[in-house]
């Protein structure tokens, strides 16, 4: 491939330095992990990755995360919607202003009935448009979302099914697909050839399993978020040696997650590698049922002491920050915990000794883990590290290693059921940016089997009504303020070994340029161009 | 010779519906959920529930294979989970990938094994031969998705030679025949060459070793005819053995490479089949399985039919 520094390039320079507005530059191509174009029907497959790489690109949401900084947490802010409150008098409404001007590729306007459309593509069964591949990828992410109406032009009010705080965090998840490009077909398996959605990209061309191009919407309403770059194209590519052979062959201009072993490589060949914690926990999530060691806290607060998360760092090539909770201290929801969560293996001995532990009866503790898997890091590597720590205080580990699949099979039937094989933990690391993903799920007496993934059965009256406190606070910063409280509740009960929070590493060609990596799953593609 | 060619197709019938039988059953003894594709891992039960019925995994097994079977022998083989696209469209856009890459590398390793058989099994034993054999050896026994790492490493990012991936700078949409194109070919096509060759060279190699050997080459010698009218021969009576390798090893590159085609992000059957487990699409899966063991049992049956006409003790 070539690397022209031509003088054309020299000469671009000289026009981005001299003109007040940099024109837009460059085609700006990225090799993704996914093994598949996430779906473009507006709402992703793919997990988050589909949401960063094919929803936040094309599309919007009411709701939207703040992606500007490398340094503060990422916040939710307004995007399709202006302003949203809860209804004084019934907190199961809220009412969303829209934004006036935004418009959808095809020049159509983004209003209630727009907003609308695309609430009853997921909610309402005998709508036209209501597809159960879009229910799948959209609904568990916002379980209390109960229906929406146009109150006037620009006024849509949301209902959920209990009074829930979260629901307008939640909302990011719900993109807004056109509703006039989806009447030119009836279909989504045809909208999604020729997607249309109010972001900042506009679709191009789509050639399944190979690449998905879009390029810059000059008309996008946050005029700040309008794309530095001309084009932007989209390769899977799920084995990281061939991301990383594609960067260095100049065939694409970023990769995500290259494997540790070849970050030194593409350091030394001048390859940026731009790395951020991000809201992901990498834990084993404890069982509370009666006759489990791990329902003494004692065990469990020994278990956290007993792991050296310096060590495991080494072993990631330190893309990873120690976890000391759910959420890392500094965040608005961390709250002021009283255990601390460190390496301290003669504290874990003692703890062990007080809760009946000892040389003469060892604790013996059964993981279920696996052996790869989305946002899993190393989990191998990683589990056997924590092995020969916790044998070093006196616990013998016993791990059931199960299908990726297969484990999270096992982590929505919960620790009771005879699919867990008497598990005390499980190894499922997840995504903590929204208060039910991080909290609710697992903490709330509500959510065991079948409802969600309390796998442990954790049935604790404070931690209900903590939950429910947040929940039910309807101002930002008390809510806050409410999650951190019920944080302190969690760390301090220990209730899961907290271990690390991913860091996300990406390795960028140097011709990237403008591209700030913010604490979140989502990253700003609109910022980064080529030169 | 109506008769053979009438009974070898008609065999097709119950091994197709054995085939069909195992590649619908098989992937429901893999474990995960059939809905994976489109659910994200924590949904709850009772949306993964809802799900399956609608879409039809409630039923019991028999009665999703007897619809699978009845759709699929109407050419129907379903729509994928994960993309709402028809599972047909999918198969022939990636088989076309896979037919480009398999003739390729067909085309440079029967060549080459065809060329280095014959020339080890005319001067058996002798350094050349030695020579030969062990690259054939190799051929064999290197683990091609890590010939094709090192190829890449080679080729694309030291030299720059070469794309390391990708079927075209635009996708295989916008495939032409000019360098600017072929050229994202030669690394996977060379890569999957090694096997054929290898297999080829060594067959060869003891089918002409063999014949040279058999009587009535001496006796053609004997009679004075030249070595080019012994090499016709020789040709003749290796090409059915030879002809049923090369349709194997055709068939299995037709069949696509997972691995290579992983390596090399070659949108064929193999990054297809790829895509689908790790999706867990399984109308995707089936519908590709189904797709490639069909094409494997007619492309037997072709052979067959070549073997006899070049054979006609076969047909007996």
């Amino acid at each position: 491939m070539h690397h022209p520094v031509s003088r054309l390039a020299v000469l671009g320079l000289v026009a981005a330095l001299t003109t007040p507005l940099a024109l837009a530059q460059g085609t700006l191509r990225i090799g993704m992990t996914a093994a598949d174009i996430p779906a473009t029907t507006s709402q992703p497959d793919s997990g988050f990755e589909g949401n960063r790489f094919t929803g936040w690109t094309m599309f919007d949401a009411l709701t939207m995360w703040d992606l500007s900084s490398a340094e503060k947490p990422s916040t939710v802010i307004p995007g399709l919607a202006e302003s949203w409150a809860v209804d004084a008098k019934d907190k199961t409404k809220w009412i969303f202003k829209l934004r006036k001007g935004a418009k959808f590729h095809d020049g159509t306007d983004v209003n209630a009935d727009a907003i609308v459309f695309n609430f009853e593509k997921v909610l309402k069964k005998d709508a036209p448009h209501y597809d159960a591949r879009l229910v799948g990828q959209t609904l568990p992410r916002m379980p209390t979302l109960s229906g929406a109406k146009k109150i006037d032009d620009y006024t849509v009010e949301v209902a959920s099914s209990e009074p829930d705080s979260f629901l307008p965090i939640n909302l990011t998840n719900l993109f807004m697909a056109s509703p006039t490009a989806w009447a030119k077909t009836k279909s989504w398996t045809e909208f999604a050839k020729a997607p249309v959605g109010s972001g900042p990209w506009k679709f191009v061309r789509l050639v399944p399993r190979e690449r998905l191009e879009m390029e810059r919407y000059a008309g996008y309403w946050n005029k700040a978020r309008v794309p530095k770059a001309e084009k932007l194209v989209l390769m899977p590519m799920p084995e990281g040696n061939t991301r990383v052979n594609a960067l260095l062959s100049g065939q694409v201009d970023w990769i995500e997650a290259p494997p540790s072993d070849t970050m030194a490589q593409l350091k030394s060949r001048g390859y940026q590698i731009t790395s951020n914690p991000y809201p992901h926990t990498w834990p084993w999530q404890f069982s509370f049922v009666e006759g489990h060691p791990t329902a003494n806290l004692k065990v469990r607060q020994a278990m956290n002491l007993a792991i050296d998360r310096d060590g495991i760092r080494r072993l990631l090539g330190f893309q990873a920050l120690p976890a000391k909770g759910v959420v890392p201290p500094g965040h608005p929801w961390y709250g002021n915990p009283k255990f601390d969560i460190k390496y301290d293996p003669e504290q874990a001995k003692k703890l062990l000794a007080e809760a009946g532990y000892g040389p003469g009866k060892p604790l013996k503790v059964k993981v279920q883990i696996s052996a790869s898997g989305s946002g899993q890091m190393q989990p191998l590597a990683m589990n056997e590290f924590m092995q020969q720590n916790l044998k070093a205080v006196g616990v013998d580990v016993e791990f059931d290693v199960l299908v990726w699949e297969t484990l999270f099979n096992n982590w929505r039937v919960g620790s009771k059921d005879p699919k867990s094989n008497g598990a005390h933990a499980i190894n499922v690391s997840f995504a903590t940016q929204d208060p039910f993903f991080a909290f609710a799920r697992f903490y709330d007496s509500r959510m065991v089997a079948p409802r969600s993934v309390n796998w442990g059965w954790v049935q604790d009256p404070e931690m209900d009504k903590l939950v429910a406190g947040a929940r039910g606070e309807f101002d930002a910063k008390k809510r806050d303020i409410a999650i951190g409280k019920l944080h302190e509740r969690v760390v301090d009960q220990a209730a899961m070994l907290f271990v690390v929070h991913d860091t996300g590493p990406r390795a960028l060609s140097s011709k990237v340029k403008g591209f700030v990596q913010s604490k979140n799953w989502f990253q700003d593609l609109s910022t980064a161009y080529i030169q | 010779m109506f008769t053979y060619i009438l009974k070898r197709i008609l065999y097709v019938i119950p091994i197709g519906l054995a085939v069909s039988l195992v590649c619908f059953s098989l992937v429901f003894l893999a474990p995960g959920d059939p809905l994976s594709a489109i659910l994200p891992p924590d949904a709850t039960t009772e949306l993964i529930e809802r799900l399956k019925a609608d879409y039809g995994f409630d039923k019991p097994l028999p009665v999703q294979f007897g619809k699978w079977v009845l759709r699929a022998a109407q050419g129907d083989l379903g729509t994928s989970i994960a993309t709402g696209r028809p599972v047909n469209s999918e198969i022939a856009k990636a088989i076309s990938n896979t037919f480009m890459l398999a003739m390729f590398a067909c085309g440079i390793g029967f060549s080459f094994g065809l060329v280095f058989g014959f020339v080890a099994g005319y001067v058996r034993n002798t350094w050349l031969d030695k020579v030969v054999t062990g690259i054939a050896v190799t051929g064999v026994s290197l683990p091609h998705y890590w010939l094709g790492m090192v190829m890449v490493i080679i080729f694309a990012v030291l030299l720059d030679w070469l794309p390391a991936m990708g079927a075209g700078a635009g996708g295989s949409d916008a495939w032409a025949w000019d360098w600017e194109h072929v050229r994202f070919l030669v690394l996977p096509a060379v890569t999957l060459s090694f096997i054929p060759m290898g297999i080829v060279t060594r067959t060869t190699r003891a089918v002409v070793a063999e014949i040279l050997n058999q009587e009535f080459v001496q006796a053609l010698r004997a009679k004075g005819m030249d070595s080019l009218g012994v090499f016709k021969h020789v040709v003749k009576n290796a090409a059915p053995t030879l002809l049923a390798v090369m349709g194997i090893q055709l068939g299995y590159l037709l069949g696509g490479s997972i691995l290579v085609e992983t390596v090399f992000s070659w949108p064929g059957t193999g990054f297809l089949l790829n895509t689908a487990i790790f999706q867990r699409d399984l109308p995707l899966l089936q519908g590709t399985i189904l797709f490639l063991a069909m094409f494997f049992v007619v492309l037997n049956v072709l052979v067959d039919i070549l073997q006899s006409i070049f054979d006609p003790r076969i047909r007996r």
